[in-house]
């Protein structure tokens, strides 16, 4: 692989929309021969967070947080009509009756085509969520020098 | 045309044909040809710039009503 074909994306956003953006593009450039890097930060964090995993020592405010900003590829809310849930309802029925991978599917797909998946360390710390309570896919845990050392090198550098 | 291998990318959408033609490109040797069937109109533009981004070797696009036949040789 051409290590100067690469795209790095800092995954900010933990709306379904704007991280199946973040997928197809991911999937996309990799499936094209790219090397790719997703950062998973703030309410992006939480898409690579397990689903049931909920760490007992938190103080209120974090509890509060992990409890109103549920974990997981299947939890995601959307960022225009989400309409307590029952909008991503619908848009996942109207994605699977289209055929279109669902995001549990995409992020399978694209381990498979060896996107490097990072979680951001300082999201981490404020929100309480330990290495234990990450999804097994992500690669690693590292901060903003890693990410500036990959988009530095990237020919492709996108914010969603 | 003539195609070693075909691909039904049938009623999927982007990314989906890209990849799994990526995937399949795998299990052709040199020279070989592969055929995408596909009925998402996107293919008609990704196909090539698929095939400029890995190297490979665009070759035409057929239309049969709704659908897409994308001829990619395999040339890396």
């Amino acid at each position: 692989m051409n290590e100067k074909n690469m795209v790095t994306i800092v995954v900010f956003s933990g709306d379904l929309d704007k991280t199946l953006a973040s997928f197809v593009i991911a999937t996309g450039a990799a499936a094209s021969g790219m090397k790719v890097n997703m950062f998973f930060t703030f309410w992006g964090l939480k898409l690579i967070q397990r689903e049931k995993a909920r760490p007992k020592e938190l103080d209120w405010m974090r509890r509060m947080f992990s409890f109103m900003v549920k974990a997981g590829p299947e939890k995601r809310p959307l960022s225009k009509m989400n309409m307590f849930g029952i909008g991503p309802m619908m848009m996942k029925k109207l994605m699977k009756k289209s055929n279109v991978p669902s995001l549990k599917e995409m992020l399978a797909t694209a381990k498979s085509l060896g996107v490097k998946l990072t979680a951001c360390s300082m999201t981490m710390g404020v929100m309480g969520v330990t290495k234990e309570t990450l999804i097994p896919e992500v690669n690693n845990v590292a901060g903003v020098a890693s990410f500036l050392a990959d988009a530095k090198d990237s020919q492709i550098t996108l914010f969603i | 045309m003539e195609a070693n291998v075909t691909l039904d990318c049938l009623g999927l959408y982007c990314p989906m044909p890209i990849i799994k033609t990526a995937e399949k490109i795998k299990e052709l040797t040199i020279g070989e040809i592969l055929e995408v069937i596909s009925d998402d109109v996107g293919i008609v533009e990704d196909m090539p710039n698929w095939c400029k981004m890995t190297g490979q070797e665009f070759l035409c696009i057929e239309e049969e009503g709704d659908e897409f036949r994308a001829y990619v040789k395999k040339i890396v």
